[in-house]
């Protein structure tokens, strides 16, 4: 199998939600060795050699992210971003479900990089059985001496608050998480100030990404220049995919990176379902630009794909078979930008609303090719202008696939249906 | 309604824990929508009292997230996804299915209080169980008609559970639904805890346009 298992590796082991079964499997020896080899300093230093980057969506080098903390500035937070919402990601809600202790321990082996001695989860609402999961695993640990004062003797001090959140995808941008974490609407604010200078109640803040945390026990452990030798050179480690969509095996598989998208979708998701063929997928989530079977062959690399004009994301695979509408696709994910648009600016508030009305329009088949005409300059009004990265992403997808289905976008002009679906119909019929 | 005891305390040890008691504000409104199944003004006034905040920082930030309702829902709560991965296995059958079996609209409360049901474009993170719901906060995977049947056939008499998904002992009562005393006009396809139409609902409408009523709550930005 094609699957490279570092994260995963003990996943559907006997009780590992629990602390004891998280222990018996050496769990928590990354915190010890932390705190044993490393000072503060220092292990920001190992995590800038291991080439690791956030597995959140845009990849950011982490170890960088890091040093970007102003010096002696206290107290200083770190926040974990759970509110994983990205259409198509299921990643972290995984990650967190088998295994809620390897989080926790990443997080206060951050923590204690950065000398943060207050840390949060902010987990979306949706995952409620999953924050009651990581409250139980937080109070285990507490009572085994992993949280609160004098952590394992090591003098470092550190409370972790798991906060839920209630149904708002623009809280995964890490100025809204924060907004939402201080008992705001969660509305993204300028930068900058960045949140590394001034976050969370206006002190210095990092937010991470579940599965970046997640990787913190194991560099820790086997060390940054382990770690990079895993993967490219440009994207070191694995990452955990979500595959979805028309394909045999959905579900999420860890990759090592640099693993061409073909052997995920071969060896692990079993090919495209019912015999069917691949007409498009989209490598990163919702947000990202639709690529073509063509595209298979690409390295699950963060740059390769950019280069291909898309990008990994958050690391959602979807794959659509030879039936599917892209022009139902598309209207699909306007008419999520356009609910979960927050409201604070102009581009992103009215253009998802332009572009989900249009969007049913064609895909009833009732619009013309004027109006068809009128979604690039939408798009273009709204791509770089927005206040975040919300309203911007709102145009990659539907752009990308007017691009590369042209015909398919043209042909729903005036129809008065679904051309697409009604040739499905056909075939399948 | 006056708040429980418990969920006093539950909120005033959210405001202890938190470097800020503001931040309680999200804690505070779960607490308060699990123990009366909605939020409504004199609750966020109460919350607004022990956070030491006004009841319009609640108010603002109670009707911005989408899963705090300010109408009664039935004792059940279920949400469909119906976003990409979801639709692409499915969910259009299982959203037919719904209207059809419980003979009312995604938004709407079965006229015996049980069930809310809505569609969501929210991607609820159950891609790899496509096409999937969330009930009562819990994930159902990989649905079908019949399993949608059997999952709600299950709960149709239950109480509405606890945030544990113990069921309630108090809480909305299981045969009585909120609003049936009052003597609203029940019909076929609405019911007493129909909430009211919001504007955005009717956005999407026009012409031959497929109609996708939002979740309530999220329309007041």
């Amino acid at each position: 199998m094609a699957e490279y298992k570092l994260l995963t590796k003990d996943f559907g082991a006997d009780a590992l939600q629990t602390l004891k079964g998280y222990e018996r499997l050496g769990g928590y020896q990354g915190l010890r060795d932390a705190f044993k080899k490393f000072t503060p300093e220092t292990l920001v230093a190992e995590v800038k050699t291991s080439n690791i980057r956030g597995r959140g969506g845009a990849g950011f080098p982490t170890g960088m992210k890091w040093s970007f903390l102003p010096k002696d500035v206290f107290p200083r937070y770190l926040c974990c971003n759970a509110d994983e919402s990205e259409p198509g990601c299921f990643k972290d809600r995984y990650l967190i479900d088998e295994s809620p202790h390897q989080l926790i321990e990443g997080l206060l082996i951050a923590s204690y990089a950065l000398q943060v001695n207050t840390s949060f989860i902010y987990i979306r609402g949706e995952y409620h059985d999953q924050r009651l999961l990581l409250e139980r695993a937080v109070e285990e640990a507490r009572a085994a001496g992993y949280i609160g004062k004098n952590i394992l003797g090591s003098g470092f001090d550190c409370d972790v608050i798991v906060h839920g959140g209630a149904g708002a995808y623009i809280c995964g941008e890490e100025t809204a998480l924060i907004e939402s974490l201080e008992g705001l609407r969660g509305q993204p604010r300028l930068k900058p100030p960045f949140p590394a200078v001034k976050g969370l109640y206006g002190q210095p803040t990092v937010v991470n990404n579940v599965e970046t945390l997640c990787n913190m026990p194991h560099i820790v452990q086997r060390g940054g220049e382990w770690f990079k030798s895993i993967g490219t050179e440009k994207s070191a480690g694995t990452r955990v995919f979500c595959a979805s969509g028309h394909i045999n095996r959905p579900g999420n598989y860890e990759m090592r990176l640099g693993t061409p998208i073909r052997e995920l979708l071969d060896e692990e998701c079993g090919g495209i379902w019912r015999g069917r063929s691949l007409k498009a997928f989209q490598p990163g989530g919702g947000s990202m630009q639709v690529l073509m079977p063509q595209h298979l062959d690409l390295p699950l690399d963060m740059n390769a794909v950019q280069e291909a004009g898309s990008s990994l994301g958050a690391g959602a695979m979807i794959f659509m078979d030879e039936t599917t509408c892209l022009v139902d696709v598309s209207m699909r994910l306007v008419d999520f930008y356009r609910h979960e648009s927050c409201g604070k600016c102009v581009p992103c508030r009215e253009g998802t609303y332009f572009e989900s009305e249009l969007m049913h329009r064609l895909e009833s088949g009732l619009a013309t090719q004027a109006e068809l005409a009128s979604l690039a300059d939408i798009c273009s009004n709204m791509d770089g202008r927005c206040f975040c990265p919300l309203g911007d992403t709102a145009t990659w997808f539907v752009m990308s696939a007017y691009k590369n289905f042209r015909d398919e976008f043209e042909a729903h002009c005036g129809a008065g249906r679904c051309p697409v679906r009604a040739q499905a119909t056909a075939l399948v019929a | 309604m006056t708040l429980q005891a418990s969920t006093r305390t539950a909120i005033e040890r959210a405001r202890d824990r938190y470097p800020r008691a503001r931040s309680a504000i999200l804690p505070a409104l779960w607490a308060v929508q699990h123990e009366q199944g909605l939020i409504t003004p004199d609750a966020m006034t109460e919350i607004a009292g022990i956070l030491e905040v006004t009841p319009s920082d609640v108010e603002a930030v109670s009707t911005f997230y989408s899963m705090y309702f300010q109408h009664p829902h039935g004792r059940h709560e279920v949400i469909v996804c119906i976003n990409v991965s979801c639709a692409l296995r499915g969910a259009e059958e299982i959203v037919d299915h719904l209207e059809r079996s419980l003979g009312c609209a995604s938004g709407e409360t079965t006229a015996d209080g049980a069930f809310t049901w809505s569609s969501t474009v929210e991607c609820l993170g159950g891609c790899g169980g496509a096409p999937t719901m969330q009930v009562d906060h819990h994930f159902q995977e990989n649905l079908t008609p019949e399993r949608v049947d059997q999952i709600l056939g299950a709960l149709r008499s239950q109480p509405t559970p606890h945030e544990d998904g113990v069921p309630a002992t108090t809480g909305p009562a299981p045969t009585e639904p909120k609003g049936a005393a009052s003597g609203a006009e029940t019909t076929d396809a609405t019911s007493p805890l129909e909430t009211p139409k919001e504007p955005e609902q009717s956005a999407i409408t026009g012409p031959g346009l497929k109609k996708r009523p939002r979740r309530p709550g999220k329309a007041a930005q």
